[in-house]
């Protein structure tokens, strides 16, 4: 089976019941995609496909063939970040860093939809055409990405300063 | 006065020098290792690869107390992949695992054998370990073993298990049972008392990483890299369950993904390790979700009475604190929500009582502030309570009863600066627009309402830690200790201090931490952490100087002074008042000819502790808004005004703060692990359905502190990890009765309760 | 996770022939429910046929309605503008489901499929007569507070988890389906069924049958509505209880009333008594109330969701009142 991911592609052979997750941890060794509940209730496991957010543990890895997969790895690396891996160093968006790959990736989704003006269940008016993502439209837009250590106020911070920033 | 006492910090002695230094020390230094934290390059334990490696999956009991009367895995072993199903009759002999506490090193959750028989001793504990190729292979096979069990009357009933309730040998080395004057009869006697029952449910820690460990065995050496809080107390207790020296057991654990206390030693480690030895071969434990609710334990249920009399000048006449929490027969962690109520008021009379009630149950264990976290929910609520009788505003109240001394002890506070706390949490909160009376506020169908109370936290530093330091001649330095990294910023804040100790730029000083091949480190539990490798970096540091001071030798403008005498300053040690009298750790070693100098040291007993009565505490103020058609609650604003002594690193220590009252909100609103009584088994084991605050939980919340040094204590530090949670629950449930005028003393405070 | 064959289907036909044929089939779409459930060994087909191939198209149709391709994405259907502008409380009833990251895999045949979050129907150590018949229900004397309160048997207390759907119950949606035995259309509230004594059947899908699409009578576009879900968290939890609403107001009475409820029932609630008693009615606090109090006569509670009774009718009361009172 054939998979591109970050811009790489692989040719690997696995069992049916794999999920891109553990293709991704297990088979490939990009373990920047956690896991936290294998079962999509915490969003440690936030990839992008397509430049859609997904949960990776309940994605079947054979659905998900010849797509383009965009995990923390392809953002940025330590030397080179993205503007949001910079901006949680920043604003301490984490504290174990165990969430932190998926709230990133969720974050780089999330403002792919923001774009695309997509309502959120707290968007007052859903036909509105621009929605401005403001604290309450934030924090409903990234409840799908779980943190214990509870760095909630510094991602929001994060993110809300790196949208700034590409709205300017 | 010895020149020592006054340069070097004592636990009996002067303050530390650096406890009033400004530079590194509190400045908002960023993560060091957070660049790898978001490229998602930061290693944790499930994710080192290995030759060769296999999979495990588990298969827990479905009944909580009995045999295993067959177990079949004859299904298991045919499927493709599976290298071998481990149970009690082939698992290897082991000992039993020694109880946390009952020696320095032992790390035991409980002192029950593991898979080492066929008795059944709570719903969930393992009774096969599959291993495989693959992880999907295990799973299968894992759900492929049939078990048979004869099942044993349990007792998984709280009422039942409290009629035979009875205090435990201590609390944490405290006395179950404190009376001071007869507490009960200033009670009966009160014009004004409150006397109340509040319940608090069990709760689980649930970090977001799943607890993991791979495990390899070489010959008789055996390598764990573990997602753990406590490295020295695993490798030592692992040894003792499989009879090896611990110089033969290594772990490693750079990075910890959340711990609370829960990322400590349990049976999958052990188990893990059992199957690598048996199948010769190395092995990778992830437990999933499930399994970390049935084989890592949480935070205990508790009934507790809060009782309190009051003068008619607005003093406590009287305080009752009592209660029971579940327990088992196997493990000890009481959970000592006593405590708070043993420093935090003067009354005149006390009545402190503990009790244990043990249940067939997974061992409950440590999770962020034990006792303090749920006790102050108690008290406090009970204290704001009392306060409204008294017509009393609740933090004047407290500034009534603020005590001079431990009310218990009777020991001088080391320090203790809670009414400044208060004053700038009001005043920065706006206290003052708090309408005394219910349901004054509100917005359309919402309901408004503020509160507050006490967060407080003791000072702990755990014996038994040791740190090292490499000073090399290109001017940097090393510094390590076994150490634990969970979010706290250890590496960042310890690099802050060394650097600022030794006169180094941050750059160029790096902190090492995660293995037990670096010097021993205690639990990073009790919020000890920073004090108890600051203690050991100061006395290494002692060290440093004095193997410095005689390689500088004659020739030096140091020769002649003592260690007392001299002070790290720009990348080299001068003589403390004399800018002159100065040489660089360059050319100290250059001239000695040595490529770098390598001091170890022990941090000295925890002696302040026996002196002073040394606690954190906190003012938690919180706005809530309640929906009267639904129930709902929403946090709106929250602020913590801490008193935790010097504040090390303004940025992470903004966000542990920040976390634990995340913690505590979710302890107040959502949080609560449903153990069905029938079955002992517990229900809501996935994160869909034990609800952690999420995103739109959490409102900003601000956070002041005092950044008044404890003149007790390394860098006059107080650890800061748990004292976050204490009190939220307590400053949440007085906002809701302030909004509703519904007082709800059974947590979670969930929105069927409001209605 | 048991092991299975795994098939993507290039058509309809294609995907109903091999589901008549194959050993234990089941279609898959997003995944976000099935494999969490084969992973939990509840679920253990040994086909699985890929259906996301299959038509995800959104049809806008000029008389008011749309036809959605039962391969559509949660969030392609919440963000679709015909969808926002004529069926608001539908788009916000799956805004306020799952999370951003599972609409976006999700499909909307797969949303009308999801099974129920019952504790005890996960843990395969419980009795559960839906994961397997006959063995009785832990939940009717145990955890139950998220259970149900209408239509439930002593067989089964539990509740269907879908937002989605409790708007497509309010809008009378069709869903479209086929077999082997050809093309056919149900009712909405015809697709989902109640517990009765068999509640391992929970929808009117025969073999092989295969959702290809809902459809979006124009009877309830443009009408104002909303969704309003209560739950544990201010996010990403099940409903207690939820409630879709629509309706209009024709000289201060009202003309049309839609109304449903979620987290009350096995399948989502079309609450038919109250809508008969608001019919005509001048819109009020207390018509709402008196409409919300018959729709729950017929309640019953367990051990521990009586609360959900209360918070029904208070819930129907404050969403009607709000829809109500935001016309001009």
């Amino acid at each position: 089976m054939r998979f591109s991911i970050n811009g790489a592609d692989h040719e690997i052979d696995f069992d049916i019941r794999t999920s891109l997750l553990d293709l991704l941890r297990e088979h490939l060794q990009l373990t920047g995609t956690k896991k936290g509940c294998d079962q999509g209730a915490c969003g440690a496991c936030t990839v992008l496909v397509d430049g859609e957010r997904i949960n990776a543990c309940l994605a079947l890895a054979v659905q998900y063939q010849g797509r383009a997969i965009t995990t923390i790895e392809g953002l940025g690396t330590p030397g080179h970040l993205h503007a949001l891996q910079a901006a949680f160093v920043e604003h301490d968006g984490f504290q174990c860093g165990y969430c932190t790959p998926g709230q990133i990736c969720s974050a780089v989704g999330m403002a792919a939809e923001a774009r695309r003006g997509v309502p959120s269940v707290v968007t007052a008016d859903l036909a509105a055409t621009q929605i401005a993502l403001d604290h309450d439209e934030l924090r409903e837009r990234m409840s799908g990405n779980l943190c214990r250590c509870g760095a909630h106020n510094g991602i929001i911070d994060a993110v809300r300063q790196v949208l700034a920033r590409e709205a300017a | 006065m010895s020149a020592l006492a006054q340069t070097s910090w004592r636990p009996d002695g002067a303050s530390d020098p650096l406890a009033t230094r400004h530079g590194l020390i509190g400045a908002p230094v960023s993560r060091i290792d957070g660049p790898l934290k978001v490229a998602g390059q930061a290693r944790f334990a499930a994710e080192v690869s290995m030759p060769g490696l296999l999979h495990a999956g588990f298969v827990y009991s479905s009944v909580a107390r009995g045999r295993i009367k067959a177990i079949d895995t004859a299904a298991a072993e045919a499927l493709p992949g599976v290298a071998l199903v481990m149970t009690h009759r082939n698992a290897p002999r082991m000992k039993p695992p020694a109880l946390f506490g009952t020696t320095p090193e032992a790390a035991g959750a409980s002192d029950l054998p593991i898979m080492q028989d066929a008795e059944i001793h709570w719903n969930g504990q393992t009774v096969a370990v599959v291993l495989a190729e693959t992880r999907e292979q295990a799973e299968e096979a894992a759900a492929l073993v049939a078990v048979e069990y004869e099942s044993l009357p349990a007792v998984t009933a709280f009422a039942a298990a409290k009629a035979h309730a009875h205090p435990p040998e201590s609390v944490l080395g405290e006395p179950a049972v404190l009376e001071i004057g007869d507490a009960e009869a200033a009670l009966a006697a009160a014009a004004v008392k409150v006397d109340l029952t509040f319940t608090t449910p069990r709760q689980n820690h649930n970090a977001i990483e799943l607890h993991a460990a791979t495990i390899a065995w070489e010959g008789d050496r055996l390598t764990i890299h573990d997602a753990s809080q406590l490295v020295t107390m695993t490798a030592a207790t692992i040894a003792q369950v499989f009879d090896l020296d611990p110089k033969q057991v290594r772990v490693l654990s750079p990075y910890v993904g959340g711990g609370f206390g829960g990322k400590c030693l349990w049976d999958h480690q052990i188990l893990g390790a059992a199957a690598a030895r048996l199948a010769g071969r190395p092995v990778r434990v992830v437990l999933s979700r499930e399994g970390v609710f049935r084989l890592v334990g949480g935070r205990t249920q508790t009934e507790q009475r809060v009782a309190l009399a009051a003068t008619a000048d607005g003093k406590l006449d009287a305080l009752i604190h009592t209660g029971v929490a579940a327990m088992t027969a196997h493990n000890a962690c009481p959970e000592q929500f006593t405590f708070p109520a043993r420093h935090l008021y003067a009354a005149r009379t006390f009545k402190l009582v503990q009790q244990v009630a043990e249940m067939d149950m997974l061992a409950n264990t440590f999770m962020r502030a034990p006792g303090e976290s749920i006790g102050t929910f108690a008290l406090e609520c009970a204290i704001d309570e009392l306060a409204e009788k008294l017509g009393a505003d609740p933090v004047a109240f407290r500034r009534g009863i603020e005590p001079e001394k431990d009310p218990t002890s009777s020991h001088e506070f080391s320090t203790r600066h809670l009414n400044e706390a208060y004053a700038a949490g009001a005043e920065r909160f706006g206290w003052a627009k708090r309408s005394a009376t219910p349901r004054a506020r509100r917005d359309g169908e919402w309901l408004i309402g503020m509160g507050c109370a006490t967060g407080t936290y003791p000072y702990y530093r755990m014996p038994g830690g040791a740190a090292r330091i490499t000073l090399t001649a290109d001017g940097r330095a090393r510094v390590a200790a076994a150490a634990h990294e969970m979010g706290m910023g250890t590496a960042t804040v310890q690099s802050q201090v060394a650097a600022e100790r030794l006169g180094l730029p941050l750059d160029r000083v790096s902190f090492a931490l995660g293995d037990t091949e670096l010097p021993p480190s205690p639990v990073a539990g009790g919020s000890n952490q920073t004090a108890a490798i600051g203690a050991a970096v100061i006395a290494a540091h002692t060290e440093l100087v004095k193997a410095l001071l005689k390689l500088a030798g004659n020739a030096s403008p140091l020769a002649g002074l003592s260690t007392d005498e001299v002070e790290g300053r720009d990348a080299g040690l001068g003589k403390r008042g004399d800018a002159a009298r100065f040489e660089s750790y360059a050319s100290i070693l250059r001239r000695a000819g040595r490529d770098e100098v390598t001091v170890q040291a022990e941090a000295p007993m925890p002696l302040e502790l026996q002196k002073w009565s040394m606690h954190s505490t906190a003012a938690q103020f919180c706005e809530v808004r309640v929906s009267e058609s639904t129930g709902e609650v929403r946090v709106a604003r929250f602020l913590g005004s801490f008193d935790c002594g010097r504040i090390l690193n303004a940025k992470t220590a903004r966000s542990q703060f920040r976390g634990g009252i995340v913690m505590g909100l979710g302890l107040a609103l959502t949080e609560e692990t449903l153990f069905d009584e029938r079955s002992g088994r517990i229900v809501n084991a996935t994160m869909a359905e034990y609800h952690v605050p999420v995103h739109l939980d959490v409102p900003e919340i601000e956070v002041i502190w005092t950044d008044i040094p404890d003149p007790r204590t390394p860098m006059g530090a107080r650890g800061i990890g748990e004292i976050g949670i204490t009190g939220v629950g307590a400053a949440v449930a007085n906002a809701v009765y302030n909004a509703t005028g519904k007082r709800i003393r059974d947590l979670p405070i969930t929105l069927d309760k409001l209605l | 996770m048991q092991r299975f064959e795994y098939h993507r289907a290039a058509d309809t036909a294609a995907a109903i022939a091999l589901a008549a044929r194959a050993p234990e089939p089941h279609y898959l779409g997003g995944g976000t429910n099935l494999v969490d459930l084969m992973r939990e060994n509840i679920e253990r087909p040994r086909t699985i046929i890929d259906v996301t191939a299959l038509s995800s198209a959104i049809e806008a149709r000029p008389d008011g309605g749309i036809l959605i391709g039962a391969g559509a994405k949660n969030t392609a259907v919440a963000e679709h503008r015909a969808i926002r502008e004529r069926f608001p409380m539908l788009a916000r009833a799956i805004l306020a489901g799952a999370s951003a990251q599972i609409r976006n895999m999700a499909t909307v045949g797969g949303n009308l499929l999801q099974r129920t979050r019952c504790y005890y129907f996960y843990d395969d150590a419980a009795h559960c007569n839906k994961r397997k018949p006959g063995t009785g229900c832990d939940a009717v004397e145990g955890f139950n507070r998220i259970h149900a309160i209408l239509g439930a048997s002593p067989s089964c207390v539990a509740t269907h988890p879908s937002d989605m759907c409790v708007a497509l119950a309010a809008l009378d949606a069709i869903v479209h389906v086929e077999g082997p035995g050809g093309r056919r259309s149900l009712p909405f509230g015809a697709f989902h069924r109640l517990p009765g004594d068999r509640p391992d059947l929970e929808t009117a899908l025969g073999p092989a049958e295969l959702i290809t699409a809902v459809e979006l009578p124009a009877g309830a576009a443009g009408l104002r509505s909303t969704y309003r879900k209560v739950r544990d968290r201010a996010s990403y939890a099940f409903a207690l209880v939820s409630v879709a609403a629509a309706l209009r107001i024709e000289d201060g009475k009202l003309a049309e009333v839609r109304l449903a409820l979620g987290g009350v029932a096995h399948k989502p609630w079309r609450a038919a008594t109250a809508e008969a008693a608001l019919r005509g009615k001048p819109a009020g606090a207390d018509a709402f109330r008196a409409a919300a109090e018959a729709e729950l006569a017929a309640a019953r509670p367990l051990s521990g969701n009586a609360f959900k009774i209360e918070l029904a009718k208070r819930t129907i009361a404050a969403t009607l009142s709000e829809l109500a009172g935001a016309r001009p």
